[in-house]
């Protein structure tokens, strides 16, 4: 076992499967030498040599295009793109190509690339450093989206992630990069892709949220008197429908927590799956605390944006009152 | 039938005043007056300072993130200086002393650095663009802007600045191709600093020059010593002119370098060699018109020591009104979305909420009547800097 934060615990798992396995390889914008421009990717160049840890041209379509060549021919790529808001580029890529050609080719060629990504706000970055676009590739079938919020789930969820047959996006909340260490086995072990996991049990309440603002609803849920239970859904697609069923038939009650904006968000997605199955058992509305429906401020009011604690610990107060 | 040659050709650099201080007489007659040159030589300067004060205003937490310009202040300012007010500036980044020379305040740049969206307001009457982020996709709305300009009959131009990497980003192909297939007076701007944050350029371009894809597209394409502000104002006002008369565009490569790290969040030394830099350092583009000025009697100690503390006077001055300006209120953000806010926005604004019994409290008990305590009502200002 190993103290790690989530950039070490990303960089082991890296480094663990590229050992493992001489068909993954790593390519993007200043993963080489840098490392990285958040040291994710650090001693990696240094380990395994150029041709295993590329520097691309600038070109986010041109990296995720070429992956996709890469993983058709048998490789296992796993591009970086720098942050969530230069992903825009390679939309067409992933969402034309990426997450259709099994489907058009009736398996005849997968594509089982892991797309890292850093995502998310929170640290005084410039603009379109700080967005929450994975709702966008939720909606793109063929795709799978993965979101960690621990070092140790990042680490089992990597390895899965690079494993899996399928395109996947691993987001990487950077808010939580080095917010906190973990212990984390240095021995390989994996966590199961589209399983969500209870963080905190309780009875009462269910919340329900990944990534970055998982650590908010902690502090949220500290605040409050009453027994809530905490769902960090670590994969948002394929989502882990069973574990948000269960906890919301036993509390009735349901808050939603994300940094995407509100509307066409995912918490839409998860409050009518509770509709679906949970109706009879509900005993409040289901709130959603989220970003605004507005662009991404810049940073002098990130915080404002950003569903941090109070906001939340608001939700729970009103939907435990009604 | 025997193999023809389809096409030969060659690209020219012009370097005026090299890194000796060595001016080409010939080629740089009349290009500048000496009152110019001096003027241009004190702007530079000031903009050095403002790298230096900004720099330190990220390291001691009052600014965020801080892309330096250091070192390739020739290259924008020469660009703008040669066009008309009037002409559009569509830039990246790294542009600070062309925008400033234009007219931009300083304290926008600051702001926008500060985490602060209305230092994007560029104020009327200055045709540019605000700094483009997104590598790579700005070169695009420089094509729009001057199509407009040809729709409308106008001579205006566009002239837009980009790195040595963003020419890796598809984007920066199409504008390339609208340009030259469609007729465009559009001025392209490559400043090839070396780098693109660790990227060395030969990953961009394996080509011996940056400037010949123009030369793919089918447009005029040259190369250019960038810090060399005499060769600058030649190649810009070559390619204006072009434009203004014929509509056709031209690709600049101007060959500079990034003397500081990327940004403040960079550390250069983990990826390249201090001689590298020490090399450039000689090759700074304030040196050697300081010696130019000198030589010609237009500068001294005395002149220097002034400027220096004017310099230092200015910045402190934009500093200072960046930071008086009162934080955004956190309705700044809904404000400028939409000619008009939708109502659900509206509600988001008003409330600062988006849990629908925040909202809405007269769902909670109470009713309505707590829901007009809590006064749920919008009162849209006006948006932007007071
Ligand atoms: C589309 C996109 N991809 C990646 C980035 C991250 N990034 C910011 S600057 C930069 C390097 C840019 O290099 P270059 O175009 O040479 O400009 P320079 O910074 O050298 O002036 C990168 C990769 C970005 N801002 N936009
Ligand atoms: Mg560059």
């Amino acid at each position: 076992m190993a103290n790690l934060t989530l950039v070490q615990a990303i960089n082991l798992a890296l480094i663990q499967e590229m050992e493992k396995d001489d068909r993954v390889i790593v390519l993007g914008e200043d993963v080489g030498i840098n490392g990285g421009v958040f040291r994710v990717t650090e001693g990696l160049f240094k380990r395994f040599g150029p041709s295993r840890v590329v520097d691309t041209p600038l070109a986010e379509s041109g990296i995720i295009g070429a992956s996709i060549g890469l993983a058709m021919a048998g490789l296992r790529p796993v591009p970086e793109i720098q942050f969530e808001g230069f992903l825009a580029p390679a939309y067409d890529q992933l969402c034309t190509h990426a997450a259709r050609m099994r489907a058009r080719t009736r398996g005849a060629l997968t594509v089982p690339m892991t797309v890292r990504v850093p995502v998310g706000g929170g640290i005084h970055a410039p603009e379109l450093h700080s967005d929450s676009p994975a709702a966008f590739y939720v909606h793109q079938p063929g795709l799978k989206v993965v979101v960690p919020a621990t070092p140790y789930d990042a680490k089992g969820l990597l390895i899965s992630a690079i494993r899996d047959p399928d395109p996947i996006l691993f987001f990487e909340p950077k808010r939580l990069y080095r917010a906190f260490r973990e212990e984390v086995p240095e021995d390989e072990y994996t966590v199961p892709i589209g399983k969500a996991r209870v963080v905190l049990p309780g009875d009462e309440i269910t919340v329900i949220s990944w990534g970055a603002p998982v650590v908010q609803c902690v502090t949220a849920i500290e605040q409050s008197d009453q027994s809530i239970e905490l769902i960090d859904l670590r994969t948002i697609y394929p989502l882990d429908t069973e574990t948000i069923v269960n906890s919301v038939r036993k509390t009735g009650r349901a808050v939603i927590v994300h940094e995407a904006p509100k509307t066409a968000g995912l918490g839409a997605e998860v409050a009518s799956r509770i509709m679906e199955h949970c109706f009879l058992y509900l005993e409040a509305p289901i709130q959603r605390v989220t970003g605004f429906d507005t662009v991404m401020p810049y940073y002098k009011l990130e915080l404002e944006y950003l569903p941090e604690a109070e906001r939340i610990r608001k939700a729970i107060q009103e939907v435990a009152a009604y | 039938m025997p193999v023809r040659t389809v096409l030969s050709t060659n690209i020219e650099y012009i370097s005026i005043l090299d890194e000796h201080g060595e001016f080409d007489a010939k080629l740089g007659k009349d290009l500048i007056s000496d009152e110019d040159v001096v003027k241009l030589y004190e702007h530079m300067t000031v903009c050095r300072r403002f790298d230096e004060i900004a720099f330190k205003l990220q390291r001691s937490g009052r600014m965020g993130t801080y892309p330096e310009n250091r070192g390739q202040e020739a290259a924008s300012l020469g660009a703008v200086y040669a066009l008309r007010k009037d002409d559009w500036l569509v830039p990246c980044y790294r542009e600070n002393p062309g925008l400033f020379w234009r007219g931009l305040p300083m304290e926008y740049i600051l702001l926008h650095w500060m985490g602060d969206e209305r230092g994007n307001q560029i104020p009327d009457g200055l045709y540019m663009t605000p700094q483009a982020i997104p590598i790579g996709t700005q070169m695009l709305h420089a094509v729009g802007l001057a199509w407009a300009s040809k729709y409308r009959g106008e001579d205006r131009i566009a002239c837009t600045f980009f790195g040595d990497g963003a020419t890796s980003e598809g984007d920066c192909h199409e504008a390339l191709n609208f340009a030259a297939n469609l007729d465009l007076p559009v001025v392209f701007v490559c400043q090839n600093n070396g780098w693109a944050i660790s990227v060395p350029a030969k990953i961009q371009c394996s080509a011996p020059t940056i400037a010949q894809r123009g030369l793919a597209y089918g447009m005029e394409c040259v190369q250019c010593d960038g810090n060399d502000i005499f060769a600058m104002v030649k190649v810009v006002r070559d390619a204006a002119a072009l434009a203004r008369r014929s509509h056709r565009p031209t690709f600049i490569e101007a060959v500079t370098y990034r003397l500081g790290d990327h940004t403040t969040a960079d550390d250069a030394r983990r990826y390249r060699d201090s001689a590298e830099v020490e090399m450039w350092k000689k090759r700074d583009p304030l040196i050697r018109l300081r010696k130019y000025l000198v030589d010609r009697n237009r500068w001294d100690d005395e002149k220097e020591r002034s400027l220096q503390a004017d310099a230092k006077e200015q910045v402190a001055a934009a500093v200072k009104r960046a930071e008086e300006i009162a934080a955004p209120s956190t309705t700044d953000m809904f404000d400028s979305l939409y000619a008009q806010l939708p109502d659900q926005l509206r509600i988001q604004r008003a409330t600062l909420r988006t849990a629908c019994l925040g909202q809405d409290p007269s769902q909670l008990e109470g009713g309505i009547e707590a829901s007009r305590q809590q006064g749920i009502e919008e009162t849209v200002s006006e948006p932007g800097l007071p």
